[in-house]
């Protein structure tokens, strides 16, 4: 439970977060005839320093919510505060100073870099237009920022298509933490990474968390990754939070149906209690 | 479908309507002499001027001339300043030259822009494809203002193969049609044959790399169906689509150079007069046209492409 | 002990590019007896999709070298000709593949496509025979509705269903083997486990012979019999399922094994990771391909392994791997379960 003293406001606070979009129709004139309700009303917060994993499958509506609370799209009701400030249907100015703090890390690592520019470009384009560094500075601060996340300082030079995905996704981290958010969100950071390269990036991440304090939303429909990295987990299931609490509680003692289903879908690596399953199923 | 055909005719409504207003502005703010002036002709007096204008209504103001000139359209009855004779009726006089003009050359530029891209498709990288590409990249190149009197030159006054011009109507003498339209047919189809050949390759390129593709080998199917029913018929929707714009805009008369060199009696040759002559009337008969034939062509393309790809007529998929 | 049914015997493709030769497998060999399920494990650049379309015959292609054998009962598949694969091609073995979103024809009717491959091979069938063919095939695999969805196009199934319709195609024929490449990577979790009890289910009701392909362990345990590892285009380990899950003899599988999250667990502080990245098979080290990550090298790993069995109790259960049974009892085990941990200098590709 949350123990902070009184006016320690959590970190992000979203409350009834709901974002439909309509569906058009009509002879001459488009008329709204119903709507898909992607985000269906949701709350739950994110504590400094905590990790809150957002669990669903595709369709389940985490992708959009991320995208609503970072005000990326608008959303059509409810409130998103972010250290205490009130930010939900916020214009692009007013976001301008909060991008600093709320940084986002995407799901593929091949697209979500831009193929023409040098690594140490994306990751100093940040810094560079928020205007915090430049020149010589911004080029030691890009480095060091390469060399925290695994990379080597001589890959500043170098363009994305010369890296692996792996390597593509650390450079997005990277350009992430160059502002040093408080808030990263990170919306399916791993499930495009073989296995292996998976088990580094999410070392990474909670390595990062422990060295600069920063708090994660982390979105997945992996629920075995997002059990390992976050301290409380919420499920999401066509646009509603169906289950939220500990990480533990979530995965041990499951309340709803549909967090049941999840974790009684997730394979079992180990085939004693995979056959046991199956004759129990 | 209903609401679809309600929203293309009302589009065409709008489409025409903004057309005439563009052309009747431009007309009007060029500088020109005054038209008045130019059917009173040499040694006229001011009075003769006068009452040239007030016979035209040249005198009114604009948004009535824009009005009468609109009703006269409705009704037929816009002529062209000089000679008097009505723009309808040389507009209608000139389809059948436009229209044999497009048709043939639409089927020459078709069957072998799509046997050139086919070829050079399935043999990707050898020897056959550097030639077709080298062809292609030609045809593409060659203005019409260029290729058009080489092509006189060589067989019709040198060779003497075919006629360097003129078109004969089919109901006279389909022989001699046919013979009258064979070049104007290859100078207009070389560049299309490049541009289609182009993209029909370079469709069916990205096609043969799709997933189905690959599970069509997978199922058994022999090379020549997987090619066929997979490849081809997937490459060609948008291939169709391009043709259909191309085919409208043609039909619409934007043949002009071809038409004019070759002195075929169509749509493209009038407009061409009626520019040269700058007077408003053929002008704006000719642009309405255009515009219609435009706006019906690019409709029936829609329809065509609803009817190709499933995903377009039943809207994106079921999640 | 029954006659396998499909042998594979020194597979090894190469493709010829502009770098060089890309050996994408290398020495691979199997068998797959009636009614077993063999589970070829590898992250990307393994070669584990390459042997799967190289059985089928679908990397025939000028710039690839195939060498060894690959026999379909008494019929040698690397030796036949184009029309004799594409007869077997969907007839004898079939084939599902990874993405259901992009591995139907879009513009044609789905239960037309399972027609055509049905025609391909039997071209008296008519089309209201094949149709039939198809509403039986679709409720065999869990597909409501039959009757009416046999006439939808491919954009109205969501993603498990249209996984569901490939399988349903791949089973139309009734074919010997069934070669599954990575068939529940592209879905979500529960729709996975659905198409896994259903593959389950067909090995277990036809004794369908099946091959999976996969990098997901926990896919493997549930459906395999054996297993194969895969790694830079050759195979470092082989053995039954339970050989490979409770006595893993090579740091790959070990490495591959720590680093699956378990929910039925307690969380490690740490997931144990493999470092490095999955090797460039143009760049290739001298002797063992996972000496760069792996922790546990020694001196004679510069000396390329053999593929060998060194448990006397296990005579299928091979390895390449130089270090004695002993030491890699010791050393697989990682703050209480088996993992790989980190190599003393961490070496990124």
């Amino acid at each position: 439970m949350n123990d902070s003293a009184p006016g320690t406001a959590p970190l992000l606070e979203v409350t009834d977060l709901v974002k439909h979009f309509p569906i058009k129709r009509g002879i001459l004139i488009d008329r709204q005839v119903d709507q898909v309700r992607a985000v269906d009303g949701i709350s739950f917060r994110v504590e400094r320093g905590e990790t809150l994993g957002l669990v669903g499958e595709s369709g389940s509506g985490k992708s959009t919510a991320c995208r609503a609370v970072l005000q990326l799209i608008k959303p059509t009701s409810g409130s998103v505060k972010f250290e205490g400030r009130e930010i939900a249907g916020a214009g692009r100015r007013e976001m301008r100073p909060l991008r600093r703090d709320m940084q986002m890390i995407f799901q593929d690592p091949y697209a979500s870099l831009n193929p023409r520019k040098r690594v140490g470009q994306i990751v100093g384009d940040p810094l560079k237009r928020q205007s915090i560094a430049s020149g010589s500075d911004l080029r030691r601060q890009v480095q060091e920022l390469l060399e925290r996340v695994g990379l080597s300082s001589e890959h500043y030079n170098r363009y994305p298509h010369e890296f692996s995905g792996g390597q593509r996704q650390r450079i997005g981290i990277a350009r992430a933490l160059a502002l040093k958010p408080k808030l990263v969100i990170c919306d399916e950071p791993v499930s495009a990474l073989d296995v292996s390269i998976q088990a580094q990036i999410v070392n990474l991440l909670d390595d990062l968390q422990d060295e600069f304090g920063l708090a994660y939303l982390f979105v997945a429909h992996d629920i075995g990754v997002v059990r390992h990295i976050s301290d409380r987990i919420a499920v999401m299931n066509h646009g509603k939070i169906v289950e939220q609490g500990s990480a533990d509680e979530v995965c041990e003692t499951p309340k709803d149906d549909y967090t049941k289903k999840l974790l009684a879908a997730v394979p079992i690596p180990d085939p004693r209690e995979s056959r046991q399953r199956a004759t129990h199923r | 479908m209903a609401r679809f055909i309600v929203r293309r005719l009302v589009g065409m409504v709008a489409v025409l309507f903004a057309v005439s207003v563009i052309v009747f502005v431009v007309f009007m703010v060029v500088p020109k002499q005054n038209p008045a002036q130019t059917l009173a002709g040499k040694n006229a007096t001011p009075l003769l001027v006068k009452s040239i204008e007030e016979e035209w209504g040249f005198d009114e103001s604009l948004p009535v001339q824009y009005t009468t000139m609109m009703k006269k359209v409705f009704t037929g009855e816009l002529t062209s300043y000089k000679p008097r004779l009505p723009v309808s009726d040389r507009i209608v006089e000139g389809i059948p030259a436009t229209f044999s003009l497009t048709i043939g050359a639409a089927i020459i530029w078709l069957f072998f822009g799509l046997l050139l891209g086919y070829l050079s498709a399935i043999r990707a990288g050898g020897w056959l494809d550097r030639i077709l590409t080298g062809v292609s990249i030609a045809g593409i190149s060659l203005p019409v203002f260029l290729l058009a009197p080489v092509l006189i030159y060589f067989f019709a006054d040198k060779l003497e193969i075919f006629p360097n011009g003129q078109y004969v109507p089919f109901e006279e003498d389909p022989v001699e049609w046919l013979k009258h339209l064979i070049l104007p047919w290859v100078t207009l189809a070389v560049l299309s044959i490049g541009f289609y050949s182009r993209v029909l390759r370079s469709n069916m390129l990205d096609v043969m790399n799709e997933d189905y593709v690959r599970t069509a080998r997978a199922k058994g199917l022999s090379e020549r169906q997987v090619m066929t029913r997979h490849v081809l018929r997937n490459s060609l929707i948008p291939v169709i689509t391009l043709f259909g714009l191309d085919f409208g805009a043609t039909i619409a008369g934007t043949a002009i150079i071809t038409e004019v060199i070759f002195s075929i009696d169509g749509i493209g040759n009038y407009a061409a007069e009626a520019v040269a002559k700058f007077e408003l009337p053929p002008i704006m008969g000719v642009a309405l046209y255009g515009a219609f034939f435009v706006v019906f062509v690019n409709g029936l393309v829609d329809i065509a492409y609803a009817y190709l790809d499933p995903r377009v007529r039943l809207g994106e998929s079921a999640e | 002990m029954s006659e396998p049914l499909l042998s594979v015997n020194g597979l090894r493709v190469g493709f010829a590019t502009e770098e060089g030769i890309v050996q994408a497998v290398d020495e691979v060999s199997f068998e797959l007896r009636p009614g077993e399920v063999v589970a070829i494990v590898g992250e990307s650049g393994s070669g584990k999709s390459v042997t799967a379309q190289t059985i089928i015959g679908l990397t025939r292609a000028n710039n690839a070298r195939i060498e060894g054998s690959v026999k379909l009962g008494d019929q040698d598949l690397t030796a036949a000709d184009d029309a004799e694969m594409r007869e077997l091609r969907g007839e004898r073995i079939a084939m599902v593949f990874q993405d259901p979103m992009t591995s139907f024809n879009p513009v044609y009717r789905l239960g037309d496509q399972i027609v055509e491959a049905i025609r391909a091979h039997h071209p008296d069938t008519s089309k209201k025979q094949g149709r039939q063919r198809v509403v039986e095939l679709f409720e065999a695999v869990g597909i409501d509705d039959a009757e009416r969805r046999v006439d939808d196009y491919p954009h109205e199934f969501s993603g498990g269903m249209r996984q569901r319709a490939m399988i349903a195609m791949a089973l139309a024929l009734e074919p010997e083997v069934l070669i599954a490449d990575e068939p529940t990577t592209a879905l979500d979790v529960t729709i996975q486990a659905q198409i896994l009890d259903l593959l389950a289910e067909l090995n277990r009701e036809r004794n369908l012979a099946t091959i999976l392909i996969t990098h997901d362990l926990g896919v493997v345990a549930e459906v395999a019999d054996r297993v194969l590892v895969m790694y830079a285009g050759k195979v470092v380990e082989e053995g039954t399922l339970d050989e490979i899950f409770y006595d893993p003899q090579h740091p790959y599988t070990w490495g591959l094994l720590g680093s699956l999250t378990r929910i039925d667990r307690p969380r490690p502080h740490r997931l144990p990771q493999i470092a490095g990245s999955p090797p460039s098979v143009l760049d290739l080290p001298e002797g063992c391909p996972f000496r760069p990550r792996c922790p546990h090298e020694f001196s004679k790993c510069t000396q390329y392994p053999g593929l060998e069995a060194k448990l006397s109790d296990a005579p299928e259960h091979r390895d390449r791997c130089w270090l004695t049974p002993e030491e890699k009892r010791e050393k697989r085990v990682v703050e209480g379960q088996i993992g790989l941990e980190p190599p003393r200098e961490v070496r990124q590709a």
